[in-house]
């Protein structure tokens, strides 16, 4: 009992450290994450994508018809994704990020950077 | 060849010698491959089947082809070969009874903007019998490149992002872009710039002049769900308001569709390339597989004739098969 309670403990003060500097751990962590973002049937899935602050998103696209992901100000612009081509970036700044194929407006998504 | 006489005209609202519920029902048919020809104030139909090759050759002033969207450099299950399908579309063309003076194609001429692309359909297309082809992009034709290289193959003579227009016969054609420009959430658009054009464009015509518009993505909301529409169309059919006969040509949804607005017929053409699914009817508008043998009876041209002095142009509908 007293070594799950030292093990809480502990856990709690390795957590508490790393939400202190923010960065040192938790960054680390997020620059060698990439989070996937799958195209198909004209969508983007998930359409909401909620990553940490660096994390690169990987899009693929496994559709039949090729697709872009562009930011509005075109903060991000893929070239265009036949079949199984892929688009990536990495988000460096926390902040809402929606986007859309331009080739079919209709298709919106939105990465969260937290 | 049998005329169908409860075909006669019941409310001639317009005195422009077309009914309505005749047209509406004549075009239903022209999906099935018909002829909806106005003679002598009656709108009458004949099954192209059942007609020999010479037919209409006198009756039609004016004759062209509308083709669309050849996807040429798609490579899927739905189609595994566009160019065999374009060729079968050149053969169809070839064989009309009355050669076409020109070829109208309404866009997404390759699949990915690729130069090689673009070579093979112009190579494609030099077989066929008309003497021009009048194309406008779709939105698979400006990638990458903000559609520089579809302004300098296709629309050098043109303004902005290669709206342009041209008389033949006294019709009046007007060819737009609807594909650029395009806002996430959004439709197709046409942008003040253009519209601003096609208000100058058809300031001084005469009101009895045919019009013909043609653009890639529908000028009517067919569904708006999977961006089947432009959501600034209105504004132009307003400056064609003035105008007795109006007609839009477009393509983009890979499957036929017409509808009648009170001087404003509405008609999208058939891909060359494959179909896809009608509206709702599935997940989205992607390539729709059907059986082999069955592709080239969903894949199709558009035969239009005018004939100076009639009101409405025969836009008939035929299939690759």
């Amino acid at each position: 009992m007293s070594a799950a309670i030292v093990l809480v403990m502990v856990a709690l003060g390795i957590s508490g450290l790393g939400a202190e500097k923010g960065n040192f751990a938790a960054s680390a962590q997020a620059k060698s994450q990439t989070l996937e973002v799958k195209i198909d049937n004209f969508s983007f899935g998930p359409a909401e994508l909620t990553v940490p602050v660096g994390a690169t998103v990987t899009w693929t696209n496994r559709d039949d018809i090729p697709h872009t992901v562009v930011h509005p100000d075109k903060l991000f612009k893929s070239k265009v994704l036949d079949t199984d081509e892929t688009f990536s970036f990495t988000f460096t700044s926390a902040g809402s990020y929606s986007y859309f194929c331009s080739i079919h407006p209709k298709m919106t998504g939105k990465v969260v950077v937290k | 060849m049998s005329e169908k006489k409860r075909d006669e005209l019941l409310h001639d609202h317009n005195h422009d010698g077309v009914d309505r519920r005749g047209f509406l029902k004549c075009m239903a048919w022209a999906g099935t491959g018909a002829l909806c020809v106005m003679q002598g104030g009656v709108l009458k139909s004949y099954s192209l089947s059942g007609m020999p090759k010479q037919e209409f050759q006198a009756a039609g002033e004016l004759s062209f082809v509308q083709i669309s969207d050849s996807h040429m450099g798609f490579n899927k299950p739905a189609n595994s070969d566009v160019v065999g399908t374009l060729k079968a579309a050149v053969d169809k063309i070839n064989g009309l009874a009355t050669p076409p003076e020109f070829l109208l194609h309404t866009g997404d001429i390759s699949h990915l903007s690729k130069p090689a692309e673009f070579d093979t359909v112009n190579q494609i297309l030099t077989s066929v019998s008309a003497k021009d082809v009048f194309f406008v992009p779709g939105e698979h034709d400006v990638l990458n490149d903000d559609g520089r290289q579809y302004l300098e193959r296709y629309a050098r003579n043109s303004k902005g992002a290669g709206w342009y227009s041209f008389d033949k016969k006294g019709v009046h054609f007007i060819a737009l872009v609807n594909v650029v420009n395009l806002k996430a959430g959004g439709l197709g658009t046409l942008g003040r710039e253009q519209l601003e054009w096609v208000k100058q464009d058809v300031k001084h015509l005469k009101h009895s002049t045919p019009i013909v518009v043609f653009a890639h993505i529908p000028l009517w909301t067919v569904y708006p769900e999977w961006g089947w529409g432009t959501e600034d169309s209105a504004q132009a059919l307003a400056y064609l308001k003035k105008f007795g006969s109006v007609t839009v040509l477009n393509g983009h949804i890979h499957q036929t569709m017409q509808k009648v607005e009170g001087n404003v017929t509405f008609h999208t053409a058939a891909s060359t390339a494959f179909p896809q699914p009608a509206p709702g009817k599935a997940d989205s508008p992607g390539p729709m597989k059907v059986p082999s043998e069955q592709l080239k009876s969903v894949l199709g041209i558009t035969d239009v004739n005018y004939v100076r002095g009639r009101h409405a142009l025969a836009v008939v509908d035929s299939t690759l098969a």
